[in-house]
């Protein structure tokens, strides 16, 4: 059972996507998990053939668990007498490695920041993909290979989420006829409602099942929420009970975050007049389904001080710092029925603004529908709280174990600027920090705010 | 597309983008994102749900023609072509 977030100390397997005998492949979705916080959807991190499913459905376990066996390609299958507890991890165990465990320093494969810009370029996801370099590095050459399999391979499936998959079946429609237009040709959850929507028998019908739709207001996970006062219960989380363990859940961990991090919180305002113009000047060109929204610029942002200034990014494990090499931005997203997540955007600091939009959206929109996958929930190396828009000026939110640090945006509002001698009025918002001071101190966080300051007069850079 | 028309497409792209909320209480001038507490995401999915359901285009600079429940439905029933008080004489000032 892999632990998806540092409050989680069991979960159930609500389903098995896979059964003994499969192949699989990393990345792969090989089940779900129900915590105390969502459903999950757990990806494998390795090739190889299941051999056994130990845990069945419907079975609370705690972390550490082992969930199932996989045999892994040309590995003759283990005797009992090798699966000892405390020696080196079984197949089964480096299964569910999760991806922040295997960012931890010292385990984490090299990556150029070439590949990695490749990789995000073809639209690749580097986590499940094996190097071919020394040492298991991934190199250029496979990231190539992987982006040319996408056409014909056959178990590189086209490219399309899990959302979309699912919502596909709901709506009768047929994946190979949607046309893709998320990263390298990837089919998102929009696109295949966008077909269903445009086959008129079929739109009709379906609208029973709540289409889907994204949100991100913000909130800082101690403020109170002034926003789904009346959670009219809604088909997609019909549990009540959920909701009740999921405050739970936010209480006991922000309950540590008090209690283990000594915070220190910063503010600063910053004029976004630059970052306006930009996106204005972007969106006139895009049609309305690729449009991009301030949000993705601030996420950008963040991840790029968060690599000018990496006692931000990482995790306080064991009584030290660990930094994170790569910045996966993890996202306030406050459900429509209560309660707040906060999955990962992936490498925001390597991604194109426009890849971040696409992340961004599909992962709020898996938030809302209970459909978030392991690696969302088990590594944010910083998270974003506020995405601006629902109210407040500003947000002093609270960090996320192990995390040591999270930004709060606040409403863009127009504010009097003297500039040069001269007042003007422009759109401007309060960026705050709450950062750990066992990790960084006020110096080093103002450098922070200053450089996402920066970066946001710039926004052609991004 | 008629007001009538229009409206109930308003309506039911608003309710994918808020599924929860009742719309019958929205007050036809109040803006649709407080009303509903829509985020800048919520918003422009319901941008891309009006186009998709109307193949209007919808630029950024209409957003504002959308802010409220009878702005949308105002829209939606002209085509997207601009408010017949708004637009049309300042553009013949500007061009003279």
């Amino acid at each position: 059972m892999p632990s998806l977030g540092a409050d989680m100390d069991a979960g159930t397997v609500t389903r098995w996507l896979v059964a003994a005998g499969d192949t699989v492949h990393r990345g792969d979705l090989v089940a779900e998990v129900e915590t105390d916080k969502s459903t999950i959807e757990v990806e494998i991190f390795q090739d190889g053939v299941v051999d056994e499913l130990v845990v069945p459905e419907g079975r609370r376990v705690p972390v550490g668990t082992t969930l199932a066996r996989v045999i892994a390609p040309g590995e003759v299958r283990p005797g009992p007498r090798r699966r000892t507890r405390g020696g080196t991890p079984s197949p089964a165990r480096r299964t569910h490695r999760t991806r922040a465990e295997r960012s931890a320093p010292g385990t984490e494969r090299t990556l150029s920041p070439v590949v990695r810009r490749l990789a995000a370029a073809r639209g690749i996801d580097l986590g499940g993909l094996a190097g071919t370099g020394p040492g298991g590095t991934v190199t250029r050459a496979d990231v190539e290979r992987a982006a040319s399999h996408d056409g014909d391979g056959r178990h590189r499936r086209t490219r399309s989420s899990p959302l979309a998959r699912r919502r596909a079946s709901e709506l009768g429609v047929d994946l190979r006829a949607v046309h893709g237009t998320g990263p390298a040709g990837a089919i998102t959850e929009a696109d295949v409602r966008q077909l269903a929507a445009a086959a008129p028998p079929a739109a009709a019908a379906p609208r029973a099942q709540p289409p889907s739709i994204p949100a991100v207001p913000p909130e800082a996970p101690e403020t109170a929420t002034p926003a789904p006062a009346e959670p009219t219960p809604t088909p997609v989380r019909p549990d009540a009970g959920r909701q009740a363990t999921l405050r739970k859940a936010i209480g006991s961990l922000m309950s540590r975050s008090q209690r283990e991090i000594p915070h220190y919180y910063l503010s600063t305002t910053v004029d976004v007049t630059a970052a306006s113009l930009w996106l204005e000047r972007a969106n006139a060109d895009r049609p309305v389904t690729t449009r991009l929204v301030l949000a993705a610029l601030l996420l950008k942002a963040t991840a790029r001080a968060a690599r000018r200034v990496p006692e931000m990014n990482g995790f306080y494990v064991d009584g030290e710092f660990r930094p994170s090499p790569a910045v996966h931005v993890g996202v306030a997203v406050s459900l429509r029925t209560g309660g707040v997540l906060a999955p990962a955007v992936h490498d925001v600091d390597t991604l194109a603004v426009e890849g971040v939009m696409a992340q961004l959206q599909e992962v709020v929109d898996r938030a809302r529908h209970g459909a978030l996958r392991s690696s969302e929930m088990s590594d944010p190396t910083i998270t974003v709280t506020n995405l601006g828009d629902l109210g407040v000026e500003a947000v002093f939110g609270v960090i996320y174990p192990p995390q040591v640090a999270l930004v709060g945006f606040g409403r863009v509002t127009e504010r009097p600027v003297a500039l040069a001698g001269m007042l003007g009025v422009h759109p401007c918002l309060t960026v705050t920090l709450s950062a750990d001071h066992r990790v960084s101190d006020g110096r080093r966080g103002a450098r922070f705010l200053a450089e996402i300051d920066r970066v946001l007069q710039r926004p052609e850079e991004l | 597309m008629n007001d009538d028309q229009a409206r109930e497409t308003v309506l039911r792209v608003l309710h994918q983008v808020a599924p929860e909320a009742d719309l019958g209480t929205v007050p036809s001038d109040e803006t649709l994102q407080e009303a509903l507490d829509l985020d800048s995401l919520d918003f422009l999915n319901f941008v891309v749900g009006l186009h998709h359901a109307t193949g209007l285009e919808i630029p950024e600079r209409d957003y504002p023609q959308l802010s409220t429940l009878e702005g949308c439905v105002g829209y939606v029933a002209r085509g997207g072509s601009p408010a017949p008080t708004a637009g049309k004489a300042g553009a013949a000032w500007t061009s003279r």
